[in-house]
């Protein structure tokens, strides 16, 4: 391990060295409140390290820099998550404060969890190796299983024993997949498994050129789709969401989501070039993407808990995104960048809206220690603010101006129909349709319904800033989407050189 | 001047309405005085930007060029904002931001003590911003944008006594009709899109203002194209400058504060159908058929709405449906090609009229009411207001050499010329101007006589409709209300003889806005000759009006109360506003609306709609309900699922793939 490695591991092992900090903090202090703000201050060192390396390859004239006996990469798609994961870890750990309030021990060992689970994610951003990936998503599903089961209570410990299983059938499928790529191609580099293919020259014939590779890529599929809860792999989805500690729901709906899609990018615009096998692995992504948002929002209709409804808007919202996955090709040559990239400035705007929607349940429920929608009949009137934001967020899941969801669908669907996929944009403004039901459900309790109490929902200073970052973040890039348009189309480009 | 500059013209007044509403008012209070010194700056920064803007394209002879910024970008589908800083913006600008100024000193006073007054100003700022964001579009998209936030502004400020059921109506009567009239103007740019190719063939975007002009030139655009997006645009410049028959909201309007009535109805949202039509004239001049109903729609209105000002009796009134009139004026002259006299006319008029108007609520603030016939007599007590009423009113009637009289002339001018030239049309409207001309200098001197003149009958004691808060007391306004009355006054003598003199002044050369609005290659700016006959003509006329309203109202020579008597069935027409509001409110809203088309539609609605709808609705809430059933809890069965998910794609690969 080189000097070299560990300036480009910086941000990663900062953010480790960070958790291990709290634990010790811990120790030696009687305050528990200084922990989330120093993990929230300690979260811009990682953020630094990623911003210098982010200035670094703008200035230099190589795209990637490789290290870690090249099972590393560090280029703008990389940083791009990279900066996405610190701040969905920044914004959960804020609006973890008041609800962590309840565990009477263990606090820094949850803020710690939180951290270590966001450092397997950066490294899926980074990894461009079979085993890599591995390891890195296993350092991810722990931490979370962990978390999942950390109120300890009934409906906690279920969630997180499920997860926990669940996520080691996957491995195991995943796993076998790798198995069987790197017993067909004799690699687990990302290039060399795509310079092999090449080699093959696997054209016509079955799909994915040969059924060894069919099994591999599928079984693959499979493993990467339970991680972004996609049908058919999603069912432990809305059981974990609704049992585990909310804001634990909310770094699984954002932060684990977007990291299994930044690995499944890396995976399959690295190893199986798209100019080969794109057929199959769009059809593929197609049908996937088309059932998880058709049950998603068909399933989410007719749920009363708010968690478990948010639980199948991410299921039907990573079927909105792998619309992106499935554009692959392009009509107009050059244009190819469009489906990834799409896919990037989703993630970031379905972070910032999801943050927010998130931030907010968590804050009622502190209050009113209640998830039923119907608990939230008449909260404009007894929490004015936090209703203005959940109906933002609710109008930027469905996907309506001026939120920063409605530019995502938009992207997305243009990149789809850049892809001669209009029928699955067809199936995505029906569900678009369909999600407007429950998600103004939300909105009609909280305006139109007479309040059951008068109480007031009053919140914390962290709180406030939890809230605010992703309401900002959901209004200025639904008024003024360009700049994170922009960071999104550089990173894909990263991506695709 | 650099681009930064020319943003800020509409970002000042902007960051006012955030500061008032984000900061002030949650911090200071509804009533903080903050509210008021933080709008005057803001917009009295923006006048001095926008003279810059005028003295810059007036050294650039024309159009200075901005870069445009890309807003959002999707796909093919790209948006750039930008400014187009051309004579007419820069004239526009400077009318725009001087009169809302003036509006803004005297709401100091005006409004001292509502409890509405920080709100009053930040829905100022954004009025006067959005209006400036009109101005400054360079595309298509922009300017529909900025058009719909001042129909906005004028709902929420029409409506700022939101507790009074009158000022309620009327924000939603202006806001209904304004959007209806603005659907026209979205089907014009619809219909422009799609008739795009041509354009982007060329390299040109059809959004773009001076893309547009440069298609005209280029004859990119067919006359059966041009014909229908002017008329689209026309309608929707019909809604806002309130011409016949969308006329009705804007004497409704005047339930607002008196300062927002000479800011929307004198100055700003009204013109602001005038500069559309303006903006795209090339467009209209394209397409014979749009002239001329351009013409046509402008001549009915400035004399409809003139008779309908005979016999108002509310002040404000009176003043709207002069507005209304003078609106009139300008369409028509453009309907004839009189592109320079239109504007020039925008320009006089503008800044008589905010004077008559913050006239009218400096006399309402000392008597209560808005009724002449609870005033008179207030000449003594209110030297100033007299006087700068006056001055408005003999601009307005178009008495040599007041700013009105010129661009009057310069309209009727150019409308006779025509006509005498075989123009039919043109000699039409030239008469029905005339007729205006007449009436508008009859009811102008009613009013003055009725307000300034005899005895003092009592103001809001007597009148069982004002709504005085505090008891009458007869003296002049308050300084922050004067002032603004004697600023304006200057412009109102004055604007015509400078701005386009018939002869060269030295410093100001003939006809020099005419000159200065002659840059668009496909426009020919006519600088009329001056004529005195016309002249002549129109003066003698507006004489004749004045002498009317003199021997009616002062001498009693023809008593105004048995006038109506006589002319009774007249009267009622005119005085029940030629029947308009039962007319859209019965026949169309009522029996057309209610109970023809919403009806049919209803029942298709309930029966064919509903019933489809309800299907899906059961359908997708059953399926819910049956997919749940999977969902049983059991983590058997979700790695179960996990298999056979496997295990179905791979079935599908193999036997279908």
């Amino acid at each position: 391990m080189s000097a070299f490695d560990l300036y480009l591991l910086a941000p990663e092992l900062s953010l480790a060295a960070l958790a291990l900090v709290l634990v010790l903090v811990d120790l030696v202090v009687r305050n528990k409140t200084v922990l989330p703000v120093l993990a929230v201050l300690g979260l811009t060192v990682p953020l630094i390290f990623s911003l210098i390396l982010w200035f670094d390859l703008s200035s230099g004239d190589t795209m990637q820099m490789h290290g870690m006996f090249n099972t590393l990469v560090v280029d703008k798609f990389s940083l791009f998550f990279k900066f996405l994961l610190i701040a969905a870890a920044g914004i959960v750990i804020l609006s973890s404060t008041d609800y962590v309030q309840k565990f009477a021990r263990f606090q820094a060992e949850y803020y710690a969890l939180v951290l270590f689970a966001t450092t397997g994610m950066m490294l899926l951003a980074s990894t461009t190796e079979l085993i890599t990936i591995y390891i890195s998503l296993e350092l991810t599903a722990l931490p979370i299983a962990a978390l999942a089961a950390f109120m300890r209570d009934g409906r906690s410990t279920e969630s997180g024993m499920k997860f926990l299983v669940l996520s080691a059938i996957s491995s195991a499928v995943l796993l076998y997949g790798m198995v069987i790529v790197y017993g067909y191609t004799g690699t687990t580099s990302l290039p060399q498994i795509a310079e092999q293919i090449g080699n093959l020259s696997l054209l016509g014939g079955s799909p994915f050129g040969s059924n060894a590779l069919l099994f591999g890529i599928v079984l693959m599929i499979a493993g990467f789709g339970f991680k972004v809860a996609s049908v058919p792999f999603q069912m432990w989805a809305p059981d974990v969401y609704e049992g585990s500690p909310t804001p634990v729901t909310a770094f699984l709906s954002v932060a684990s989501k977007a990291a299994g899609f930044a690995v499944i990018l890396r995976v399959f615009y690295g190893a199986f070039p798209a100019d080969m096998l794109s057929l199959d692995w769009s059809a593929t992504f197609a049908v996937l993407s088309a059932l998880s948002m058709t049950i998603g929002n068909l399933v989410a209709v007719r749920q009363d808990n708010i968690k478990r409804l948010m639980g199948y808007s991410t299921i039907a919202h990573a079927g909105y995104i792998l619309v992106g996955l499935a554009a692959v090709t392009a009509r107009t040559p050059g244009a190819e960048s469009i489906g990834p990239s799409g896919v990037l400035f989703y993630l970031g705007g379905f972070a910032a809206t999801n943050l927010a929607a998130f931030s907010v349940i968590i804050a009622i429920s502190n209050r009113i220690n209640s998830d039923r929608i119907d608990d939230y009949a008449g909260m404009a009137r007894r929490a004015p603010v936090l209703a203005t934001v959940l109906t933002l967020s609710m109008i930027s899941l469905t996907g309506i101006p001026p939120a920063v969801g409605f530019w995502a669908k938009i992207y997305l669907f243009s990149a789809a129909i850049e892809a001669n996929l209009e029928w699955l944009v067809v199936i995505g403004v029906v569900n678009s349709v369909i999600s407007a039901y429950y998600y103004l459900r939300v909105v009609k309790a909280m305006f139109l319904s007479e309040p059951t109490s008068e109480e007031r929902v009053a919140f914390g200073l962290p709180m406030q800033l939890a809230v605010a970052l992703g309401f900002i973040g959901t209004l200025i890039f639904g008024i003024y989407p360009t700049p994170l348009l922009n960071l999104a189309r550089t990173a894909a480009g990263a991506l695709l050189s | 001047m650099p681009e930064v500059a020319a943003w800020l013209i509409l970002f000042l007044p902007l960051a006012s309405f955030a500061l008032i509403s984000l900061v002030i008012r949650p911090i200071r209070g509804a009533e903080s005085q903050t509210a008021a010194y933080v709008t005057i700056m803001a917009i009295g920064l923006t006048f001095a930007l926008s003279i810059w803007a005028l003295v810059s394209t007036v050294s650039a002879h024309g159009e200075s060029h901005y870069p445009v910024h890309t807003w959002i970008s999707a796909g093919e589908f790209e948006f750039a904002v930008g400014i187009l800083m051309d004579p007419l913006t820069a004239i526009m600008l400077v009318v725009v931001s001087g009169v809302s100024l003036m509006v803004q000193i005297y709401s100091v006073g005006y409004m001292h003590g509502d409890s509405g007054y920080a709100r009053y100003f930040a829905y100022m700022s954004l009025f006067t911003s959005a209006m400036l964001g009109l101005i400054l579009a360079n595309n298509l998209i922009q300017m529909f944008v900025f058009w719909e936030l001042v129909g906005l502004g004028s709902y929420l400020l029409i409506g700022f006594w939101f507790d009074r059921p009158a000022a309620a109506a009327a924000a939603k009567k202006a806001f209904i009709i304004t959007r209806f009239a603005d659907f026209g103007f979205l089907l014009g740019i619809l219909f422009l899109f799609f008739n795009g190719d041509a354009f982007a063939a060329q390299g040109l975007n059809v959004f773009v203002v001076t893309d547009i002009y440069k298609g005209v030139e280029l004859g990119l655009l067919t006359i059966g194209v041009a014909q229908w997006v002017a008329l689209g645009i026309f309608a929707g410049a019909m809604g806002k400058s309130a011409q016949f028959p969308l006329h009705t909201w804007l004497p409704d309007a005047m339930e607002g504060p008196t300062p927002v009535s000479a800011l929307i109805h004198a100055a700003t949202m009204v013109a602001a159908g005038v500069f559309l039509v303006a903006r795209f004239f090339p467009v209209f001049e394209l397409s014979l058929v749009a002239m001329n109903t351009v013409a046509i729609i402008g001549g009915i209105t400035a004399i409809f709405a003139a008779s309908m000002g005979l016999v108002m009796n509310d002040i404000k009134r009176v003043l709207a449906y002069s507005t209304v009139s003078q609106l009139g004026y300008m369409m028509l002259a453009l309907g004839t090609g009189a592109y320079g006299a239109a504007i020039f006319h925008l320009f006089t008029h503008a800044f008589f009229k905010a004077l008559l108007f913050l006239g009218s609520g400096s006399v309402n603030h000392a008597t209560g009411t808005f009724d002449m016939r609870y005033m008179g007599g207030l000449r003594t007590a209110m030297p100033w207001t007299y006087i700068t009423f006056i001055i408005g009113s003999l601009s307005l009637a178009g008495i040599v050499p007041l700013a009105g009289f010129w661009s009057k002339d310069e309209i009727l001018t150019h409308a006779f010329n025509r006509g005498v030239n075989g123009d039919t049309i043109s000699m039409v409207v030239f008469l029905l101007a005339l007729i205006a001309a007449f009436m508008t200098a009859f009811y102008m001197f009613r009013a003055v006589f009725m307000t300034f003149h005899g005895n003092f009958k009592g103001g809001a004691e007597r009148d069982p409709d004002a709504h005085a808060e505090h008891p009458v007391h007869l003296e002049e306004s308050p300084k922050s209300m004067t002032l603004p009355l004697i600023i304006l006054a200057v412009p109102a003598i004055v604007a015509g003889f400078l701005a386009n003199s018939i002869f060269d002044l030295g410093v100001i050369p003939g006809h020099w806005m005419s000159h200065f609005l002659d840059y668009i290659p496909s426009v020919h700016v006519e600088t009329a000759v001056f004529s005195v006959g016309i002249a002549a003509l129109s003066s003698v006329v507006a004489l004749l009006g004045m002498g009317m309203a003199y021997l009616m109202y002062i001498r009693r020579v023809i008593s105004p109360e048995d006038m109506p008597n006589a002319l009774r069935p007249v009267h009622t027409l005119l005085y029940r506003k030629y029947f308009m509001d039962e007319l859209y409110e019965t026949v169309v809203v009522r029996h057309v609306f209610y109970s023809g088309i919403c009806y049919a539609l209803d029942w298709v609605d309930k029966s064919i709609v509903d019933k489809i709808v309800n299907f899906c609705g059961w359908l997708g809430a059953n399926t819910g309900t049956a997919i749940r059933q999977v969902q049983t809890g059991q983590m058997q069965a979700y790695g179960m699922g996990i298999s056979v998910g496997i295990l179905i794609i791979f079935a599908i690969f193999l036997f279908l793939g």
